[in-house]
């Protein structure tokens, strides 16, 4: 055997060894990922319900599903709502504030930093249903806020239900917020300094470094870290329905919240499934356009 | 080496796959079957014959799942199948409580999903008359037709005939055995009547002496809520029934015309049952929003507000006494002196005077039960004239048996007598398959009209949500 022959066999074998490592991951993929969706995309085509004869009967029902959807007016309001939850909790919520944390802590003394981080960190790590218990007493009608407004002589607001929307989207900021922080801390941390002095001696305001050296520096990590918010904060469902259950009326009800009432409390499964992959191709849409802005 | 390289990687590919598609076809299964979530299926499943075996083979657990509403063991129902269990003369069964910790609405769903699967049913389930029609539709429950022919209470006429039509599905076959009944009508605190200058023993002719009994209390005592009805989502059927099926029914309207076969989508009766909740809610005679649309609206009405004297009128069941019992969730000895139970005035006074919807509760054996025969022993043992006495006495309802409602222990307990006079012109829920999907409409406009939404926007969206739900063949408009 020549050389040459036994280097292409080894180069066979070291292709074939990627491919059998690859295999678990590849099936976990298969089972848990690709075929639960093409279970539901499956269903969604169907009357699956959870009680009645519906149940008992699984039929196909064609496009029905999907064209109630377009005719139903809470669709439209369930969208509307979860992009202003998305925009004002997540984009300028957790993305803005999380930057500009970020950008006050750089430079600061350790001491200040650990502070600081530990108490935005509290909020990122309790269980998203601890987050909406402590929120929940909190904007209650007996609680903390109200308390505070009363020891200063003003009467209280029934902030859950006069302004649910500004709630869920503050409890959503307050829980996720550390997130992006993080995010930022490292990504501003790469910034050489050299650069920044340069912009200075050239006589540039803090204000120009900020615009046109530090943002342009960190642009992918913006993009990718809005990628990552915004899928996060668009299935929030237990923030949401532990602390205003997508009401009052539909006023806080979101794509999942709405799914969910489809689904589990008007007992419609098949339609809640439409719903999950308008949800899905929601998320798709706005994760290309992120991509394609992060190419440009 | 290399060989064995190759050999090994190969294995321990092979080995991980064939253990994650062993692990997956289990759990696809369970996702196929059941889809309950783990701690969903923890509340709800039985101890299985495992753990019976070990010990002793012989015994049987048999499961009765009911819904918690978060009292847990102070429950009445859980008190009385621990009785049941006691007394259960059949010592190799064993009777097992396995409640669902639930709001209302949700209990229905785990119910359902609870019920698809032989892992999870349980060997004896509560069902909500209104919802029984679908899950026996659903095939998710056992008929006891054959059963209950062969028992002599039920056909001895000890219980009451109109009352099985509650547990009879639409193929006219039974699906369970119930064990209490209810009426609905106006709870009112006489004491705080007193001091606004009303009656002590007030009869409203029609809606507007109800609401102008409201905005007296309003502007003489200013710190009490005039009138609680459940207007949320999260109080599931009793939305539905107690506030919104009352006012409906009392203005003559019904939800689905008998004679054609078709539910009723637009009519006069609609309109007038949405505008005077609204009216309740723009001349602020209810309470607060947030007391009323959260899952406890009911419990904080009945436990806390009435007692201790915040709420003055109440349109709820009859059996809101059972919580002040001894015993109950919220003892209140003086019950039966500042209560005064009014009925439900027709809109504008017209025959047959007052209203109630009448439901009640039954136990079934689903499908999926794995010991149906014990479990239709202890339905007969449960259900017999002393324990279902017990049972209604204990959680204030309404008996469906005739020989208990003649018993003195039962008549002697305050209002029984008067809840069971309002029956006479009781309405029941349609007996359709599409009914609680109706109701979660229902809900969804009277929750919307309550939070702002006029009358007139909320019944067009109603009419839209009932005809994509039953199809437009199928809706009648008035």
């Amino acid at each position: 055997m020549s050389s040459l022959a036994v280097q292409g066999m080894e180069k066979r074998r070291k292709t074939w060894t990627w491919v059998y490592f690859l295999l678990p991951s590849v099936a976990i993929m298969l089972v848990f990922f690709i075929y639960p969706i093409l279970l539901t995309v499956f269903y969604s085509f169907t009357n699956l319900a959870l009680t009645g004869e519906a149940a008992k009967d699984l039929q196909f029902v064609g496009l029905d599903n999907y064209t109630r959807m377009f005719e139903d007016p809470t669709v439209r309001t369930s969208i509307w709502n979860t992009l202003v939850f998305l925009i004002g909790s997540a984009v300028i919520g957790q993305q803005v504030l999380g930057f500009l944390i970020a950008l006050f802590m750089k430079h600061r003394n350790k001491w200040f930093r650990r502070v600081i981080g530990t108490i935005v960190l509290a909020g990122w790590v309790t269980p998203e249903i601890v987050c909406a218990l402590c929120l929940y007493s909190f904007f209650g009608d007996e609680g903390t806020l109200n308390a505070i407004l009363q020891s200063f002589g003003m009467s209280e607001v029934t902030w859950l239900y006069t302004v649910p929307m500004i709630t869920i989207i503050l409890a959503n900021i307050w829980h996720g917020t550390a997130f992006s922080m993080l995010v930022f801390q490292a990504a501003l941390d790469d910034v050489p300094s050299e650069i920044e002095e340069a912009a200075i001696v050239d006589g540039a305001s803090k204000w120009q470094v900020l615009m046109r050296v530090t943002i342009p520096y960190i642009k992918e990590t913006i993009t990718t870290n809005m990628m990552l918010v915004t899928l996060q904060t668009l299935g929030v469902f237990g923030l949401i329905y532990a602390m205003t259950g997508g009401g009052p009326g539909t006023s806080t009800t979101t794509l999942p919240i709405f799914m969910y009432n489809q689904a589990f409390v008007n007992y419609q499964l098949g339609y809640g499934t439409a719903i999950s992959l308008l949800l899905l191709f929601i998320g798709i849409i706005l994760s290309l356009f992120y991509i394609r802005s992060m190419k440009e | 080496m290399a060989r064995g390289k190759r050999l090994w990687s190969i294995s321990t590919s092979l080995v991980l796959c064939t253990t994650l598609l062993f692990a997956c076809s289990n759990n696809s299964n369970n996702t196929n079957s059941t889809s309950t979530p783990s701690n969903n299926a923890g509340t709800t499943a039985k101890p299985t014959n495992d753990g019976g075996t070990k010990e002793n083979t012989e015994k049987k657990v048999i499961t009765i799942t009911y819904r918690d509403d978060g009292i847990g063991e102070e429950g009445v129902m859980y008190k009385w199948i621990q009785e049941i269990a006691a007394n259960y003369p059949d010592k190799n069964v064993e009777i097992k409580a396995t409640p669902i910790q639930a709001s209302e609405g949700d209990y229905f769903a785990k119910i359902a999903l609870a019920l698809k699967s032989k892992d999870t049913a349980p060997d004896i389930v509560t069902e909500d008359t209104f919802i029984l029609n679908s899950d026996a539709s659903a095939g998710y429950l056992e008929s006891l037709g054959d059963k209950v022919k062969g028992w002599e209470d039920w056909t001895n006429g000890s219980f009451i005939e109109a009352l099985k039509k509650g547990v009879t599905a639409s193929d006219g076959k039974v699906y369970g055995v119930p064990y209490n009944t209810d009426s609905r009508g106006l709870w009112y605190n006489k004491t705080l009547f007193k001091q606004a200058g009303l009656p002590e023993e007030w009869t409203p002719k029609n809606w507007d002496e109800v609401l102008d009994a409201a905005r007296t209390i309003k502007s003489k005592l200013p710190d009490v809520v005039p009138i609680w009805m459940n207007m949320g989502k999260a109080t599931g059927e009793a939305t539905s029934m107690q506030t919104y099926e009352m006012l409906l029914y009392g203005t003559g309207e019904r939800l689905y015309d008998n004679d054609t076969g078709k539910w009723i989508t637009k009519s006069q009766g609609i309109v007038d049952a949405l505008t005077f909740i609204q009216t309740i809610n723009k001349e602020k005679l209810g309470p607060p929003l947030s007391k009323v649309l959260n899952g406890q609206a009911g419990n904080t009405a009945t436990r806390e507000y009435l007692p201790q004297g915040k709420l003055a009128i109440s349109l709820d069941g009859s059996w809101i006494t059972g919580n002040y019992l001894e015993g109950g969730a919220a003892p209140w000895p003086e019950y039966k002196d500042v209560l005064g139970f009014a009925p439900m005035p027709t809109s504008k006074g017209q025959a047959p005077g007052s209203i109630t919807l009448a439901g009640g509760w039954a136990l079934s054996i689903p499908a999926n039960a794995q010991h149906k025969d014990e479990a239709w022993e202890v339905i007969k043992f449960a259900l017999n004239k002393e324990n279902s006495k017990k049972l209604v006495i204990a959680s204030g309802n309404i008996t469906v048996r005739a020989d208990v409602g003649t018993d003195p222990e039962y008549t002697q307990m305050p209002f029984n007598q008067i809840a069971t006079d309002y029956l006479k012109n009781a309405e029941f829920r349609p007996a359709q398959d599409k009914y609680p999907e109706v109701s979660t409409q229902i809900q969804t406009m009277v929750e919307s009209v309550a939070s702002g939404t006029s009358a007139q926007d909320a019944a067009n969206k109603y009419a839209q949500d009932v005809t994509r739900t039953v199809g437009e063949d199928n809706i009648l408009e008035k």
